[in-house]
């Protein structure tokens, strides 16, 4: 099964596919995918990501493979949901996609052995981890200002059954930017696999449901610019779309500057 | 001992090298490999929910640790959404101080996330109340004082730090919105004292109140 979370007419409401342009809420009603408010599938706890854990990536941004996996975490302010949009700040030169398989834990555990490690898995959805390169610097890097950004972290369209996804080690992932495919990759390449994961973060915290684990991005990086439209899809999951938008598209002419007064 | 409950519905946020003394130590390094020259921003970190713990938790290691850093610091918590704020207006957000406790397993390096060296289960002991702005004065008048077993092993003046409160949510929130209830550190001292399982630590802070909390014996 797959759901989304949406706000509806002052609601919130989860809610499936109906049809390939519309969802159906608990109650029975049918509303437009284009009419909705997406919001993030699950409501996050803890959000950790992976840097560096495609080996082509890794060579890309000349690197080589880290030998435990490179982790970072999230805040609240940084997920959006599918169709909506993200800012690229004016003074940036180089902001880019990243698309990632993102897991999200459904049983709680502390020391999961890697043989154990799906059965915490509730499901899985796709995510969008934006970074802007201008930003970057060598202290606890990537750094919050890169990566942590408001609304910078689209997350959906939809939760999928862990049940639905028989092998998550062997999807393709695809990104378009107005619809040209940009990026290219399968998750059969990450250097550290869902299950050594798991394993590896449980094994000083304890995992709760809620967590999710975006586990990292293949090579294929490509500047985004106001107006262009982002589909990050994994075979089985979703397609993500986000917009980007400059100043004045995030926050209206009036709002520039500062603060609003 | 019980621990009490927490004080705090939001995420907490913690910075480094945000004060004289951690300027200093790591000293000429900061412009060498693999930094290569002095943080620009404010160097930000997240101690994660399962980190959280209330005033008398006794905190576990993880397998195979020994000693864990003990870092006295205060927390700014936020009682309105912090988004794009100068630092003429950055303390309308304020609604008060909390006293905490940042646990680490030591690390030298600033270079890569500290993950497994700061979000291990109980890695943020934090005071069972919130200190109203008014009851709390002047940041820089507070010293706080840390005893392990009773004895005084660091204090730390919060009168130098790099970035005061209202420069730190100023250049925090110009990229990050920080909620009603979320929580952002002044500053850890790099390299502070390191306690041993069994320790028993206390971390006074004048006007706001001392906090609690032991390293149990056994590890996790």
């Amino acid at each position: 099964m797959k759901r989304a979370r949406i706000a509806w007419q002052g609601g919130i409401h989860e809610a499936q596919p109906h049809g390939a342009d519309q969802l159906r809420l608990a109650d029975g009603r049918i509303v437009g995918q284009a009419e909705v408010t997406w919001l993030p599938p699950v409501q996050p706890r803890t959000v950790f990501a992976l840097g560096l854990n495609y080996a082509d990536h890794a060579k890309e941004l000349a690197f080589k493979a880290p030998e435990a996996p490179l982790v970072f975490l999230k805040g609240p302010n940084a997920y959006t949901g599918h169709r909506s949009f993200s800012r690229r700040p004016a003074d940036a030169t180089y902001m880019h996609y990243e698309c990632e398989l993102a897991v999200v834990i459904g049983k709680a555990g502390y020391r999961i052995a890697k043989s154990d490690a799906y059965d915490h898995v509730a499901g899985y959805t796709v995510a969008n981890d934006y970074a802007i390169r201008d930003y970057l610097e060598n202290w606890y890097r990537p750094n919050l200002r890169v990566k942590n950004r408001d609304a910078c972290t689209p997350l959906g369209p939809w939760l999928v059954d862990r049940a639905d996804v028989p092998d998550p080690m062997a999807l393709r992932l695809t990104t378009r930017v107005n619809g040209v495919t940009t990026q290219e990759g399968s998750t059969a390449d990450m250097i550290f696999d869902v299950p050594t994961l798991i394993e590896y973060l449980s094994s000083f915290m304890t995992l709760s449901p809620g967590d999710l684990i975006l586990t990292g991005t293949p090579e294929g990086l490509a500047d985004v610019r106001a107006g262009d439209v982002v589909d990050t899809e994994i075979e089985g999951i979703g397609c993500l779309t986000n917009t980007i938008v400059d100043d004045a598209g995030w926050f209206g002419a009036a709002g520039q500057g500062a603060h609003a007064q | 001992m019980t621990s009490k409950p927490l004080p705090l519905a939001g995420t907490v946020y913690g910075v480094v090298m945000n004060d004289r003394v951690s300027v200093a130590r790591l000293g000429a390094a900061a412009a060498e490999a693999p930094y290569k020259g002095a943080p620009k921003a404010p160097v930000l970190y997240i101690k994660p929910a399962n980190t959280l713990v209330g005033e008398g938790a006794a905190v576990r290691l993880p397998q195979g640790e020994a000693r864990v850093e003990v870092a006295a610091t205060v927390g700014i918590v936020f009682g309105a959404p912090a988004a794009r704020r100068t630092p003429a207006d950055a303390l309308e957000t304020v609604a008060g101080y909390l006293l905490v406790a940042d646990l680490s397993l030591p690390h030298a390096s600033y270079y890569r996330p500290a993950i497994r060296e700061k979000c291990f289960d109980g890695a943020c002991p934090v005071a069972a109340r919130v200190v109203p702005v008014a009851e709390a004065g002047r940041l820089g008048d507070i010293t706080l004082h840390t005893f392990f077993d009773g004895l005084p092993v660091a204090e730390r003046t919060l009168a130098d730090l790099v970035r005061g409160v209202p420069q730190l949510i100023a250049d925090v929130s110009e990229f990050m919105t920080l909620q009603t209830g979320d929580v952002l550190l002044v500053g850890v001292e790099y390299q502070s004292p390191q306690a041993a399982p069994g320790t028993k630590v206390r971390i006074a802070g004048g006007a706001l109140g001392a906090l609690e909390f032991s390293i149990a014996e056994e590890a996790r």
